[in-house]
């Protein structure tokens, strides 16, 4: 028989654990959110910086630009997007896996001349490539509390400045794309060098004669970095609200289970109970039965 | 004209207005009712919005302007605080 007292107490411990998971939930449901209304706002930006870059690029694509050429991927940084906190199921778990995967498919050999660095935005891919020895760049931890496009540049320029150094001849980015609450898709791209604008994709209204100043070249050059913190500044967005859609969906799941616990713990607390009643019941009939036959 | 000043964070200014005056690359300059298309970069300054009578001063921090049938988008990195 089940203690009485030990499943009350389990019961009680369970029934507070639910409190917390669906306090997480909602929590969580509110920064999703904010963190969703983020990307929204970004997209108007992102539309037009793409549209002038397409007018731009339409008639010659013959741009000089050093962030365009391509190099034998000698040093590699990849940029590991991941959460500070963790209770979100597979989210920090996904992106690390993918790196490790990226890293033993494509970069193996610079891997093994210690060449592969990373770049950890989050606290929970930072901590697991510091465990394994990786070149760390910098940290990168506290962005999430104050999340913005100006402190995302900074990063993007330090990665930028690497990148025409020469401290790394490609960078890529590792992070959950944002789908909606409850689908994230794991997502691997090319920062640097950037890739040449398809030539398919000609504007439509590319016959228009602008004006351009101070010049073609020098305004593309201008825009391709623009376009670079824009990519990693929307990857952080993406991440962000991930996150919190991933923690939102993980809370909810671990709420009804604890829910499902109680359910059974309660049946098994009544079962005890009833059976101590039906103990002590049997215990005074058969004591009456003894004194009266006596 | 319709003119709308975006940054990444959030949209800036949205709204018809008489005249406004950017600081482009190579100097500041003003766009008027019915200029012709221009994309031109921008370095920091003020941004200053016409309406009639009325004017507002918008500081950015660098960007790029595109004007086209009478439709001003200024993307800027940031605003600044006035």
């Amino acid at each position: 028989m089940a203690n009485l007292k030990e499943v009350r107490n389990r019961i009680t411990s369970v029934s507070s654990t639910q409190q917390i998971t669906k306090a997480m939930k909602m929590v969580s449901a509110a920064k999703l959110k904010r963190a969703t209304n983020a990307i929204v706002q970004l997209r108007p930006y992102a539309n037009k910086l793409k549209d002038i870059l397409v007018n731009l690029s339409s008639s010659e694509i013959a741009s000089s630009s050093p962030f365009l050429a391509e190099r034998k991927p000698h040093k590699v940084l990849l940029v590991v997007v991941t959460s500070n906190r963790g209770l979100a199921g597979a989210f920090n778990t996904n992106v690390i896996k993918a790196t490790n995967q990226l890293v033993a498919e494509k970069y193996a050999e610079q891997h093994a001349k210690g060449n592969v660095n990373i770049l950890a935005i989050g606290k929970k891919g930072q901590d697991y490539y510091q465990r394994r020895n990786y070149p760390m760049v910098g940290q990168h931890n506290e962005l999430f509390t104050n999340l913005n496009f100006e402190n995302t540049s900074a990063i993007t320029q330090s990665i930028m400045d690497g990148f025409l150094a020469g401290d790394y001849d490609c960078v890529e980015l590792v992070y959950n794309q944002f789908k909606n609450a409850v689908l994230q898709i794991l997502t691997t791209e090319r920062l640097l060098p950037v890739k040449a604008a398809e030539p398919g994709e000609v504007a439509s209204k590319g016959d228009i004669d602008y004006i351009f100043e101070p010049s073609k070249e020098e305004i593309v050059e201008q825009l391709i970095p623009k376009s670079i913190k824009l990519q990693l500044y929307k990857a952080v967005l993406d991440s962000h609200a991930s996150e919190h859609g991933a923690r939102m969906t993980a809370m909810d799941k671990a709420t009804d289970n604890a829910g499902e616990l109680l359910k059974s713990l309660k049946l098994s607390y009544n079962q005890a109970r009833q059976a101590a009643i039906t103990t002590e019941l049997t215990e005074i009939v058969s004591g009456a039965a003894a004194l009266s036959n006596g | 004209m319709k003119l709308s000043i975006i940054t990444p964070d959030k949209s800036v200014y949205e709204g018809e207005v008489t005249s406004v005056t950017v600081p482009g690359t190579l100097g500041s300059f003003e766009v008027l009712e019915n200029h012709a298309p221009i994309i031109s970069t921008l370095d920091d300054g003020k941004v200053i919005i016409r309406k009639h009578k009325e004017e507002e001063v918008i500081r950015i921090k660098g960007g790029v302007v595109e004007v086209i049938r009478n439709n001003v988008t200024v993307l800027a990195e940031a605003v600044l605080d006035a």
